[in-house]
């Protein structure tokens, strides 16, 4: 067992160095997540001393492109969660459906896997020809995946199990394409989907809408940052919408939270008036 | 204040009965937050936070993300999510990838604690039938903290202390019911 050598105060020296040359901001990213995904880099890319890892971080442009690809976290599935996308069919779709347009946003969607879930939801209630779905993350590797719809296919048992939990009645299979081990999800879908880059620590509002879900991104940020990514969805949302957040993640330490209202047991807040 | 010591106790398959004798001989006076790290199947499973609540006289709760731990409070590693240690002591939680299979992983979970809490760890493993804890257990022993592994001949599952002890010397091998008495031990020393 080797001690690790990227302890609190290198990682604070990494994170300095990358601001000032790159511009992206990790400081108040929690530092226990953080720090174990960056030693995790660095064993992975066997760096042999501190110094030439903060060396290569600081000079090669594409290689800091790689330790944004591999610290931030991907892990994501379609329809997790089931019964929370059964509160989305049940309670929530049945709202946006007296929009004439509808607007989400999935912030921080990785792979894209609950965008794709999202879609179909809104393709069997009827929805998805007058909804545009936008899907964003920091890390412009996970974009273009998600842009392809492209996933393996032995994730899908999980998700068509996820499909019929959630309440889906269908043939979960319909919706793609299976190629060897991959299944290409149908264009009707990916067609209402826009990907783009999108940084929640320094990146502005784009839009207003109806819905934005942002699960399990909150957990790795510290307190102030989770306020203020939580003032730019309050922000980008408009009156009367839906912001929906991870299992373990809330709004009660928000400065916004009396102005949302919990929708049933899910986590599921309604904006109930715009701020005074 | 910032408790400066962190009991941790990690178990799978076959370790519940233990854990829940353990912290019932621990006595409502254990002066130490405790992290308990349970491989545990469902997403759902409320009954298991219910479960130690009726049998310990600890308080025991679920893990909340950023949240202080306080002493003589027993917290729960919420399914699907690893739990680290955040350096002012509040508890994170993390959806990354699974480590040995498992999320949250006693491995995960004990390496940061020793990081954050260094000599003031204490780890003990128990019964399980896979390889998570014993890397994090060698880690706490580096970073200065005791460790204590259930002997394995006791042990429903014994696989995981197996692994353990073939990995690193812990400090102490035990039968599961001496180990709450070197922990009370540990806890009380200044």
């Amino acid at each position: 067992m080797e001690f690790n050598p990227i302890q609190y105060e290198e990682l604070e020296l990494l994170l300095t160095d990358i601001y000032k040359r790159y511009g992206y901001d990790f400081s108040e990213y929690s530092k226990a997540s953080l720090q174990r995904r960056v030693y995790r880099l660095f064993t992975l890319d066997k760096f042999p001393s501190f110094a030439e890892f903060r060396y290569r971080l600081q000079t090669d442009a594409l290689y800091f492109r790689r330790f944004v690809e591999e610290i931030t976290v991907n892990v994501t599935e379609m329809l997790r969660d089931p019964s929370f996308y059964r509160a989305l069919r049940t309670t929530i779709l049945p709202v946006l459906a007296t929009y004439p347009f509808i607007r989400i946003w999935h912030a921080g969607c990785a792979t894209g896997e609950e965008v794709y879930s999202m879609a179909i939801l809104l393709k069997e209630a009827g929805l998805l020809h007058k909804s545009l779905l936008y899907g964003t993350d920091i890390n412009p590797l996970v974009i273009e995946k998600a842009r392809k719809g492209i996933f393996p296919v032995s994730q899908m048992q999980k998700y068509s199990e996820n499909y019929i939990q959630s309440g889906g009645l269908k043939d979960f299979s319909a919706y793609y394409t299976a190629n060897y081990h991959l299944a290409k999800f149908d264009n009707s879908l990916t067609g209402r989907m826009i990907f783009s880059t999108h940084n929640l620590v320094s990146d502005y509002s784009f839009n207003e809408f109806q819905l934005i879900l942002c699960r399990n991104v909150l957990i790795y940020f510290e307190r102030d940052l989770q306020s203020k990514v939580i003032q730019l969805f309050d922000n980008s949302l408009e009156n009367f919408g839906f912001l929906a957040l991870g299992s373990k993640e809330s709004l009660r330490f928000s400065p916004i939270a009396g102005r949302y209202k919990q929708v049933g047991k899910e986590k599921i807040w309604r904006k109930t008036h715009e701020a005074g | 204040m910032k408790p400066d010591k962190l009991l941790l106790i990690g178990g799978s398959a076959g370790s519940l009965q233990v854990m829940l004798s353990l912290l019932t001989e621990l006595g409502s006076d254990f002066p130490v937050p405790v992290l308990v790290v349970l491989h545990r199947n469902s997403a759902f499973d409320s009954a298991l936070e219910e479960l130690f609540f009726t049998r310990t006289a600890l308080v025991t709760k679920e893990v909340e993300e950023k949240e202080v731990p306080s002493a003589g409070t027993v917290y729960l590693c919420p399914a699907d999510y690893h739990v680290l240690v955040e350096l002012d002591h509040s508890f994170s939680l993390d959806y990354s990838e699974r480590v040995h299979f498992s999320r949250p992983s006693i491995d995960v979970a004990f390496r940061s604690a020793a990081d954050i809490y260094g000599s003031g760890t204490i780890a003990v493993l128990l019964s399980g039938g896979n390889a998570d804890g014993a890397e994090g257990l060698a880690y706490v022993k580096e970073r200065g903290g005791v460790t204590i592994v259930q002997d394995p001949m006791t042990a429903e599952v014994p696989y995981m202390p197996q692994q353990a002890i073939t990995r690193m010397q812990p400090d102490h091998v035990l039968p599961a019911e001496a180990i709450s008495v070197v922990i009370r031990g540990l806890a009380a020393y200044k």
